[in-house]
């Protein structure tokens, strides 16, 4: 038989569910593998117990022939973003080191009661600051993938969420949590050859994830397949009243209305994705997307998304903007961190303990975001950048009356090492300039594996779609799946 | 009324008032939270996760502190925005959780309106001014340091914390004490009318920030200051009469007014600086993200239009028109919701306990509430909303007089007794002997003891003195302990005396 730890999601859910193992045969497997692979440094904490307490449930369920949730004895990683009770969150900051809510985020709750069990909480780029998991306050994560130079450069994961990338792609976990506020879940999912899907702004409700930019922040899972993502996207999806800006709607069978069959599909090519000294790897990954979905029977057509250039500036306003107003609350008064010198003020508790409990990206975009709202600069900055995301949104909006679904690279280029891009802020942000777009427009768009490059690395290919329309997406994304024949997987070096 | 004027070692100055009123709406639960907003409660005992800004909490707006708003906005003839969005106001402060205030800065709720306000007491029809409602948009309350329990720390009370409140927002319409001190009573007064804010302005429900600014009759308007958090009605006259002196004071010594935030101190009634506009916070003011613009509909508007109940000036006017009231009384039963229910309640009860029409009965029914009531509720510290007597016991002790049972002046004596032991009107009458004779024969019997007594008197009377009729009234009703009817002693006097 198979290892437990390499099966997917639906193949441990329908194993559990037949009786051909376990649930906590299944836990102990994927807790057994978790911790081995400290080397990664993919977990801020591990939960084993609240591993195998699920899993116990559910035999018991399946034992006294209850019926079982969508993700019964799947045990999961739970990005360390999402509040989860009992359980320290942190945010991979030292401000909320030790914080251990009395709340459960509605997302982790959905899972749990879909009865999928926590291995524990990912790693991440400090308040999913980051492209590379190197700005987190419990260290690098570190990619299970290397070079194929033969050489062990550590590669990064892949930001925010690359504990949760390096965890699925090293078969801790069989599927994980991410947040994508700007490629969080697209861009380390290209990394490390797996799939994540970031929904329809509003999909997956908010509640009790730790805010970096609420405009553009959204919850969506990430796991080795396309029909994992269903599964689990089926599962964290759905109206909460408790977040304002969640969607009142139904949640949509993705699972079962998987079909990769794209014949009358218009697959669209934004022709300004296609940069000059775009990376020859990933431009020919980008030809062979575009064959593949040629012959999974889509129609291809070049499309515009003229403002494409301004993405990226206007993300870095907006998304600071709204991050230097919602960390403010990180203040050493309730919760969290307190610096309190010898006698010091209130505002000398501020400056102290925020110096201290903020890493150096987390202050860098609390400082632009604070400046670009300034009076005297909020016009020109923050209102421009509005007026921005609006062109942009239209952007798609033409477009989407010409295509289906829209086709380009996650990333501009393959993992890099950790500490190559770290000295420079603006080649770190460069990363996510195709991922960008889509979540100022509020579209559901997914990464999934495409080969490797020359290097040996992963390159994923990103479908966006039309706003509701993770169908859509997902089908796109099962017709390349099925032919690019993705089996490669990282080598066991931990 | 004349203008008011500041004299000037060098000439006149008017002052130029506009008032910023922040009302706590009425609601079991916070503006976002479903928190309870009791007042008085154990310190941090109201505050859900979202009021303590944990994080990943949301904020959900509560409909009912809209439609209160709404609610207020209708009652002052304003606009109603059917698309309004929340801001945030950012800035660090102990008792403010999130580190932002959520507020409408771009897009308020309600837009333009007005309130007239009345500047003659004794005849509210006489000397009316009509001041401009520029906005009123919600805001959260924040919640309070307290600083006298432990001696180097301060302490967090969070029950305020994410309050709705209502900021009410005047046109520098207002040019004098009077009227700022009319401005506010009036808004308080509708607020109570439409039950949007209880108005408790020593709760601290209610409270006003008075800008100010002086100049020359006409000319350009000065600079202004901000006297903040202001909580009464006497308070801010005094702010505007104080700081409008202190800035003509300090013109004419050739200084200069500086735009900055004050406080007013009420035991040396005058306003100090609290901080000036170099450092005033840089609020950066932008769109709260977690919430989206709030979209009205037009069932809704209505709905809360239909739920206005009759407010203070069509109450008056009725008041006057259909009762037939004085514009006096119909202005003072009606300055307060409770008083004019209170009245309402009691004209009904009268008119059903007669049989006539309540018109018949509404202005001795104010009479008495007005000279009668108040008086002794006054004697005895107490208001009309903790009054002893209610107004089905002040009904039947009206239907007393009306029917002559008892005399005017025994319904004082038997209104005192109720107010002390809560009996009502008739068993006290019963118990102390109280009734008024009207037997022709017992009065007729004490007439003629007095004119025999009196017989000087009698003399110069029919010598032309008729002043001294009420003498004998007097000393008639004195004999008989006030209880014969005044009328038959009227009567029979004239009768007797020729």
């Amino acid at each position: 038989m198979t290892n437990i730890t390499d099966l997917t999601v639906a193949a441990i859910r329908d194993g559990v569910a037949a009786g051909t193992f376990s649930a906590v045969e299944v836990a102990e497997a994927f807790n057994a593998r978790v911790a081995a692979a400290q080397a990664l440094n993919a977990f801020i904490v591990t939960t084993p117990d609240a591993a195998l307490d699920a899993a116990r449930k559910v035999d018991g369920m399946r034992a006294a022939g209850n019926a079982l949730g969508k993700l019964a004895g799947v045990p999961i990683g739970m990005k360390d973003l999402f509040a989860t009770r009992g359980v320290q969150t942190t945010a991979a900051s030292h401000i909320l080191e030790g914080f251990t809510p009395q709340y459960e985020s509605t997302v982790s709750q959905k899972l749990w009661d879909a009865g999928a069990g926590m291995l524990g909480k990912l790693n991440l780029d400090q308040f999913a600051m980051g492209s590379s998991n190197e700005t987190s306050y419990f260290g690098n994560v570190i990619s299970p993938w290397r070079r194929s130079d033969g050489g062990n450069t550590a590669m990064a994961p892949g930001g925010s969420s690359g504990g949760s990338s390096a965890a699925i792609a090293a078969r801790l976990c069989p599927a994980a949590t991410g947040t994508d506020t700007g490629g969080s879940i697209r861009q380390p999912a290209a990394f490390t050859g797996i799939s994540g899907i970031k929904p329809t702004y509003g999909r997956c409700s908010r509640w009790g994830i730790v805010a970096f930019a609420s405009s553009l922040d959204q919850a969506g899972p990430m796991a080795r397949d396309v029909r994992d993502c269903a599964i689990m996207l089926e599962v964290m999806a759905g109206f909460d009243p408790k977040d304002s800006t969640s969607l009142d709607l139904a949640v949509p069978a993705w699972e079962a209305g998987l079909n990769g069959d794209m014949k009358g599909k218009k697959v669209g090519i934004p022709k300004e994705y296609r940069v000059d000294g775009l990376d020859a790897d990933v431009a020919k990954s980008w030809d062979d997307g575009i064959a593949w979905l040629k012959d999974a029977g889509a129609e291809i057509v070049e499309i515009s998304l003229p403002h494409t250039k301004y993405a990226l500036p206007a993300y870095y306003i907006i998304a600071p903007a709204e991050a230097s107003s919602n960390l403010a609350r990180y203040d050493g008064v309730r919760y969290g961190l307190r610096d309190l010198p010898d006698g010091a003020n209130l505002q000398d508790m501020y400056a102290a303990t925020r110096a201290a409990g903020f890493g150096a990206e987390v202050k860098r975009r609390i400082l632009i975001g604070t400046y670009v709202l300034s009076a005297g600069f909020y016009d020109a900055y923050y209102t421009q950048a509005q007026k921005v995301r609006t062109l942009i949104a239209r952007d798609f909006e033409l477009a989407f009356q010409h295509c289906d679904v829209i086709l380009a690279p996650t990333a501009p280029t393959a993992a890099f090492g950790l500490g190559e891009k770290s000295a420079d802020p603006l080649a770190m942000y460069l990363n996510d300039v195709f991922a960008v777009p889509a979540s100022l427009a509020g579209l559901p768009a997914m990464s999934v594996p495409a080969g490797l490059n020359r290097e040996g690395l992963p390159l994923g290919l990103q479908i966006v779609g039309r706003p509701f329309d993770e169908q859509g997406v997902l089908n796109a994304g099962l017709a390349i799946e099925a032919r690019a024949g993705f089996t490669a997987k990282p080598e066991q070096w931990w | 009324m004349s203008e008011y004027r500041i004299q000037g070692m060098t000439g006149e100055w008017e002052v130029v008032v506009g008032l910023e009123v922040h009302a706590q709406v009425t609601s079991n639960s916070k503006l976002f939270s479903g928190a309870a907003t009791a007042f008085g409660a154990e310190p941090n005992t109201q505050v859900s996760l979202v009021d303590a800004a944990m994080p990943g909490m949301l904020p959900v707006p509560n409909a009912e502190c809209i439609r209160q708003a709404v609610r207020t906005g209708l009652a002052v003839g304003a606009q109603i925005n059917k698309w309004s969005r929340f801001d945030r106001k950012n800035y660090f402060y102990a008792d403010l959780p999130q580190g932002y205030q959520i507020s409408q800065l771009y897009h308020p709720l309600v837009g333009e309106g007005e309130i007239e306000i009345s500047l003659d007491d004794k005849n509210p029809e006489a000397d009316v001014k009509r001041i401009g409602i520029e906005r009123i948009h919600v805001e959260q309350d924040a919640g309070k340091l307290m600083h006298d329990q432990h001696p180097t720390m301060s302490y967090v009370d969070l029950n305020r914390s994410g309050v709705a409140l209502m900021e009410i927002v005047s046109r520098p319409d207002i040019r004098s004490p009077v009227e700022a001190g009319a401005y506010l009573a009036k808004l308080r007064t509708i607020l109570r009318y439409v039950g949007s804010c209880d108005g408790n302005m020593d709760q601290g429900s209610m409270r006003a920030d008075v800008n100010v600014s002086v100049r020359r009759p006409g000319e350009e308007l000065g600079t202004r200051t901000e006297t903040k958090n202001v909580n009464s009605v006497r308070f801010v006259m005094a702010v505007v009469e104080s700081e409008a002196r202190r800035q003509v004071d300090l013109i004419e010594d050739g200084g200069r007014v500086v735009q900055e935030t004050r406080l007013y101190d009420p035991d040396k009634n005058e306003t100090r600086s609290m901080r000036s506009k170099e450092d005033a916070h840089d609020y950066r003011y932008f769109p709260d993200p977690d919430l989206l613009p709030l979209v009205l509909e037009d069932a809704f508007i209505e709905e809360c239009r239909a739920s206005l109940p009759e407010l203070p000036d069509a109450k008056r006017h009725r008041y006057e028109n259909a009762l037939g009231l004085t514009p006096y009384a119909a202005g003072v039963l009606t300055a307060d919701v409770e008083t004019a229910r209170w009245f309402e309640v009691l004209v009904a009860a009268a008119a059903e306990k007669a049989g006539k029409p309540e018109a018949d009965l509404a202005k001795q029914a104010s009479n008495w509430l007005i000279s009668e009531l108040f008086g002794a509720l006054n004697k005895l510290g107490r208001s009309l909303e903790d009054s002893p007597v209610s107004p089905a016991g002040g009904a039947e002790l009206l239907a007393l007089i009306a029917d002559g049972t008892i005399s005017g002046s025994i319904a004082k004596q038997v209104l005192e007794k109720m107010l002390e032991t809560g009996d009502s009107a008739a068993v006290i009458v019963e118990r102390e002997g109280l009734k008024q004779t009207s037997d022709t024969g017992a009065i007729e019997a004490v007439i003629d003891k007095v004119l025999a007594d009196n017989a000087a008197k009698v003399e110069e009377y029919k010598g032309g003195k008729e002043a001294l009729f009420g003498f004998f009234v007097g000393q008639t009703m004195k004999a008989m302990q006030g209880k014969s009817n005044p009328q038959v002693v009227n009567e029979l006097l004239r009768k007797k005396l020729g």
